[in-house]
């Protein structure tokens, strides 16, 4: 595993340094790895280079880049835009050279559509936003605060919202919640990997069993 | 049906608390949740409603969701059970 960087597009023109994790040894297949979002990414982020060192002993590079805002990243996430995402990632596959992508939860949403993309446990946006919104309430109220979601959903779209610690701005939250991920990938549920999702965990935690599992449906179905 | 549910609640909390099988069997009616599990905080809470209308198909509202159905076992259970006869 090597810490690596790319430069990353940024929306008024240049570039700026993003983080990425990378298993580079030149071989045929090379995966980009897009990470599931905000509290998921968390949850998930352990597993996921779980199976990139899998992959690895499979034969498989793969490619972790930082989505702009999320992780190591100095950008501001309230700037984002889920089109500087799109274009975040297709950069960074084209920068690493990937030949195709994969998925995790809410990165589905940003899988570079040129790619042969595979989808774990593919998520609606509205989805990621509904379960944040619900959180935000819950914790309001046990402050002594009554929050409604049709009010928040309203803030959101004028003013931006903070949702699990995560500033997301007016713009993003307003192209980001009609997001669906892409019917042409290729779509891997839980019931294939085994055991309940990761994402589920109210804290972090691993799972080598899944990470062999999903390592080894994908490594099935790239160029060896 | 009132079993499968008390089944299915265990098993959504045994995936979400990274319980061992057979671990969520000592949850009793007054097992405590909410405010007595660290982990339980307010975004695992608001994943375990959205895993309950899921597995259970059915919809929660937010001005449902108080502290007395959330903060033991037989709370939540017994508000599952309602949701589903109804």
């Amino acid at each position: 595993m090597t810490p690596s960087s790319w430069p990353c597009p940024l929306p008024g023109g240049g570039t700026r340094e993003e983080f990425a994790i990378q298993f580079d040894a030149g071989r045929e297949a090379r995966l980009l790895i897009v990470p599931a979002l905000f509290d998921e990414g968390n949850r998930m982020r352990r597993f996921t280079v779980e199976v990139m060192r899998r992959l690895d002993a499979a034969g498989v590079d793969s490619f972790l880049p930082d989505l702009p805002g999320c992780n190591e990243s100095l950008q501001p996430l309230e700037a984002q835009d889920p089109t500087d995402w799109l274009d975040a990632m297709t950069a960074a596959a084209r920068y690493f050279g990937a030949n195709h992508a994969l998925g995790i939860r809410g990165g589905c949403l940003f899988t570079p559509q040129r790619l042969p993309a595979f989808h774990y446990a593919p998520v609606k946006a509205a989805a990621i936003l509904r379960q944040m919104l619900r959180g935000r309430i819950l914790s309001a109220r046990e402050a002594g605060r009554e929050e409604t979601r049709e009010k928040l959903a309203q803030d959101a779209l004028e003013h931006g919202i903070t949702l699990a610690g995560y500033d997301l701005g007016a713009d993003f939250y307003r192209h980001f919640e009609p997001m669906t991920a892409s019917a042409e990938a290729v779509a891997i549920a839980q019931e294939h990997v085994g055991g309940s999702g990761l994402w589920l965990r109210a804290e972090p935690d691993e799972n080598a069993a899944q990470a062999g599992a999903l390592a080894a449906i994908l490594a099935g179905e790239l160029p060896a | 049906m009132s079993e499968d549910t008390d089944l299915l609640l265990r098993r959504i909390l045994t995936d979400m608390l990274g319980l061992k099988p057979g671990q969520a069997d000592a949850f009793d009616a007054d097992t405590g949740l909410f405010g007595h599990l660290p982990e339980l905080d307010s975004m695992a809470v608001a994943g375990l409603l959205t895993e309950l209308e899921d597995r259970l198909d059915i919809i929660i509202d937010d001005d449902e969701i108080d502290g007395e159905m959330l903060e033991t076992y037989g709370g939540l259970l017994a508000f599952a059970e309602a949701k589903r006869g109804s």
